[in-house]
């Protein structure tokens, strides 16, 4: 069994992203960056209604405009919208102001229709609209259960019920989904804003009855993902359709109003939960009635997990006696996608809620409470470290006692990522000339984990190399295949294929040039043996050297204004461990990412519908909120180097438990809980009772 | 029911008030075109369009020469008409920053100006700071503290930077944070982008992250 080696140079080590300069610099070419040779521009006209029928799309007058190169439905007439934002056709044209003037010029001829529901709690009622015609919206819930749960909530010596809601929220990765298509003679090339460059060649080839032999897809950069980029997309069709028509590249990103309605999101989840514990606090029952909106799907299926609705329950904890309910509810609005850790962000919220809850009323602190039911001996651990960092036991106190009218508190979460692991199909290769340079090929992307630099890092211990020695390609089909970056699997992936190629090559190195030590200073002497011809060394995963199920804790400080209701996040101490760090530096970018992506979905983020009109109202920045660089709070990280476990993937895990520690600390502040997220002002006041409530 | 699709651009402000059709409405809008083509006449020296005019740019020192309709932004003449993708689309409506290029010393949204206005100016994008492949002070601190994920957002930040070091050489995280204000990240690399801004500046060790590695 293949081991890593005891003492590293680079591996754990803060090394710099191997791509940061190209990026920096502005010559870093990204997806929406391309400009093919003659390339046309391309657009989507999307519906305007919730639920309609499109009977047929004029296009005569768009294609009398100068410019107006080509243009495509987006399925055959006639055919059902059944949100708004769905596609109904694209341009291509010379400029954006041309594709603009076409997308007006379009005549639709529909038959709209008042039949469509947007809120979950209407979907499910009985005579409600059905999203799709002869099937009920809300599935009778699946039922799980372990031993016998009204007999164990008669004996707890503490209950509790909650009532705790999650927003639908939207991935918007700042680059926008899209890409150009080149559809010639030759066969298809895209350049995709995407996380899986093989799911993209994959959908393309079986939309557009291609060879894969002829489609080949490039992602050299891309602008995020986090869970919506692997399909090829309807846009990703669309713009192949009009290259073949216009005979041009054609370029075709989605607008930032595209990307609120169309390309994925976090589902929803309405969680009615009953916890009851022993007198020591010893979990004895738990319950959870559950439902949340996947949209109009159960979410694209993809390699990052499903985008479902339902949760793991009850999360981290060992419950002898359990009752779950869970469905998911179709509304007329876009599908649900994975989005980073699916379903684990709202189970912490809901669980990790119900935790503090039942702690309240035991009297009991929450972390002890925690280490009292949580089986894994690596969170216990976490615990302990996290809540010493973090000064709990100075630091906690009894609910809403902290005086003034800017009132503290804090709280606690834990995370969970079972997924993770590695791709065990993945595949790499080394060029080494006869100079010494060597060059890295392999067909994942860098999604702006540093996934080019990870394999920089590795090649560089093994091959006594330094990082910036190593050349890296990535994100291109020609190259041997990698998986998708999804599910937090990239790095456990690549890491022991890169260790396979290189310990490979050093042996081929060996034998050719006859040298004991090819490493290090060794290096270019014995590529200089090679002679004229490079050689080409091919490896792929190997076991053993990656695992998975990584944990994590975070603990939050927060301060609430009970005057204005504005919460104020002060500290973030976030506890993980992901088995071998392989790069400190871009591992603590990781957990930064995702700890504030955590807070915008505690305090700032969700998707809001008119459900008269079953219009998405804030389809933009200025009113779907992100974090800003003053939103920020201080982030102390505590990372746990296990070695012994090979490599683990940490992006998804380090935003899991965020939201959950921040609505505790709310919770602990005000001496109320604010129980729907996010804890806007207004929610805040009127948990206050200085307000009244609002129907969400 | 059938109902067409009608679209702005179908109306034209003749037909709209048409369609009012009342004698009055005739009367004004009868005056209402006299003041247009009066005004039309007044300006007709400066009026441009609808169709492409000659543009001239003047962008990190070089005169860009383009032919583009004065409806075109800047960020879309750079970026659609020139090789200059260096200023990012996250948005095009003023609210994420990616765009963000200066102006002289000023930092803008280039998805806010028409091309056509920004002549006569001095025009810095991001691939105008380094020069000879040498990184900026500010870029170098993005390299070092890692304040960059994806990359998408951080042309937009480096420029935001860039501008306030220029007009304040010693500023406080405060001032950072309202330099950058104007600028989102969904990566999550706004602390290392206030450690990079200060670090640029000479000012050490303003920590907003710290990282202990524990050993098993």
């Amino acid at each position: 069994m293949p081991e890593w080696p005891a003492q590293n140079k680079y591996i754990g080590q803060p090394t710099t992203r191997v791509d940061a300069a190209p990026k920096l610099t502005g010559r870093a070419r990204y997806s929406s960056d391309i400009q093919a040779d003659g390339w046309l521009y391309g657009m989507i006209l999307r519906s305007k209604w919730p639920a309609a029928k499109i009977l047929s799309v004029n296009f005569d007058k768009a294609r009398s405009f100068p410019g107006v190169k080509a243009v495509a439905l987006a399925r055959e007439t006639p055919f059902t919208v059944r949100y708004y934002g769905e596609e109904i056709a694209a341009v291509a044209a010379t400029s954006k102001q041309a594709c603009l003037d076409a997308l007006h010029a379009l005549q639709v001829t529909a038959e709209p229709s008042e039949r469509f529901v947007v809120r979950e709690d209407d979907a499910r009622k009985e005579g409600s609209p059905q999203v799709w015609e002869g099937v009920t919206n809300a599935p009778t819930p699946r039922e799980r259960k372990t031993g016998d749960v009204d007999a164990a909530f008669a004996e707890c010596a503490a209950v509790i019920e909650g009532f705790y809601t999650t927003p639908v929220q939207i991935h918007h990765p700042m680059e926008t989904h899209g890409s150009t298509v080149s559809w010639t003679e030759e066969g298809v090339t895209s350049w995709a804003s995407t996380q899986g460059i093989s799911s993209v060649r994959d959908g393309l080839a079986g939309s557009l009855k291609l060879d894969h032999s002829k489609v080949r897809v490039v992602t050299d950069y891309m602008g995020g993902g986090f869970g919506a980029k692997f399909g090829a997309g309807v846009e990703g069709v669309l713009s192949a359709r009009l290259s073949r028509e216009a005979k041009a590249p054609v370029r075709l990103m989605l607008t930032r109003f595209d990307q609120a309605l169309a390309v994925g999101n976090r589902p929803s989840s309405f969680q009615k939960i009953k916890l009851g514990a022993a007198a020591d606090g010893t979990l004895r029952a738990f319950e959870m009635e559950n439902y949340g909106t996947a949209g109009i799907g159960a979410g694209a299926a993809s390699e990052g997990g499903g985008g479902g609705a339902d949760l793991p329950a009850p999360y981290l904890y060992k419950v002898p006696n359990t009752r779950v309910k869970q469905t998911a509810v179709a509304v007329n609005a876009g599908s649900a996608r994975a989005f980073r850790a699916p379903g684990n962000p709202p189970a912490s919220y809901g669980m990790e809620s119900a935790m503090d809850d039942l702690a309240v009323k035991l009297g009991m602190d929450p972390v002890e409470l925690r280490l009292k039911n949580d089986p894994s001996p690596i969170r216990q651990r976490e615990f302990a470290l996290g809540a010493a960092r973090f000064g709990w036991k100075q630091k906690y106190r009894k609910p809403g006692s902290s005086p003034g009218v800017v009132k503290t508190g804090v709280g606690c979460a834990g995370a969970a990522w079972p997924a993770g692991g590695a791709s065990r199909q993945t595949q790499g290769e080394a060029q080494i000339n006869p100079d010494g340079s060597i060059e890295f090929r392999l067909g994942v992307q860098d999604i702006g984990t540093g996934t080019k630099t990870v394999i920089a890092v590795v090649a560089a211990e093994l091959l006594g190399l330094k990082p910036e020695q190593i050349t890296v390609k990535v994100g291109d089909t020609d190259f041997p295949p990698g998986p998708g970056s999804g599910g937090s699997t990239t790095c456990a992936s690549i890491s022991p294929t890169v260790y396979d190629v290189c310990t490979k090559a050093l042996q081929q190195m060996q034998t050719q040039s006859g040298l004991a030590d090819v490493r290090a200073e060794n290096w270019f002497a014995a590529c200089k043996k090679l002679g004229v011809n490079p050689l080409v060394v091919h490896g792929q995963w190997q076991p053993g050297l990656s695992s998975d199920h990584a944990c994590g804790v975070q603990f939050a400080e927060v301060a609430v204004d009970t005057e204005t209701g504005l919460v104020t996040v002060i500290k973030v101490v976030a506890v993980h461990d992901c088995g071998l760090i392989i790069d400190k530096l871009t591992l603590e970018s990781q957990i930064n990412g995702g700890v504030i992506m955590g807070m915008g979905y505690a305090l700032y983020e969700e998707r809001v519908m008119d459900d008269l009109s079953g219009v998405v109202l804030n389809p933009n920045f200025e009113t779907y909120k992100l974090p800003g660089i003053a939103d920020v709070p201080e982030i102390d990280v505590v990372l746990i180097n296990m070695p012994e476990r090979g490599v683990i993937g940490i992006g998804e895990p380090a935003t899991v438990p965020t939201a959950a520690a921040i609505a505790n600390a709310v919770a602990n502040a005000l001496g109320v809980r604010v129980s729907s997220l996010p804890i806007t002002p207004a929610k805040v006041l009127a948990a206050l009772g200085k307000v009244p409530a609002t129907t969400a | 029911m059938n109902i067409e699709w009608q679209t702005p651009s179908a109306h034209s402000r003749r037909s709209f008030l048409k369609g009012l059709g009342t004698a009055a409405v005739t009367t004004a809008a009868a005056q209402a075109e006299a003041v247009a083509a009066e005004l039309e006449k007044a300006n007709a020296e400066r009026t441009v369009g609808p169709g492409p005019v000659p543009v001239t740019l003047k962008v990190n020192g070089e005169q860009l020469k383009l032919l583009l309709e004065p409806r075109v932004t800047l960020l879309d003449a750079l970026r659609n008409y020139s090789s200059l993708t260096g200023a990012k689309e996250g948005c095009d409506r003023a609210s994420c920053g990616a765009c963000t290029v200066l102006l002289g010393d000023l930092p803008i949204y280039a998805c806010q100006k028409l091309a056509v206005e920004a002549q006569g100016q001095e025009i810095t994008t991001v691939e105008g700071l380094a020069k000879e492949g040498k990184l900026t002070k500010v870029q170098q601190a993005f390299l070092e503290k890692d304040a960059l994920m994806c990359g998408y957002c951080t042309p937009g930040f480096v420029m935001s930077v860039t501008a306030l070091l220029k007009q304040n050489p010693h500023p406080t995280a405060a001032d950072v944070k309202r330099a950058c204000a104007g600028n989102l990240c969904r990566c999550g690399t706004q602390p290392r982008v206030l450690e990079a801004a200060l670090s640029a500046a000479g000012i050490a060790a303003h920590r907003t992250t710290n990282t202990e590695v524990v050993n098993a």
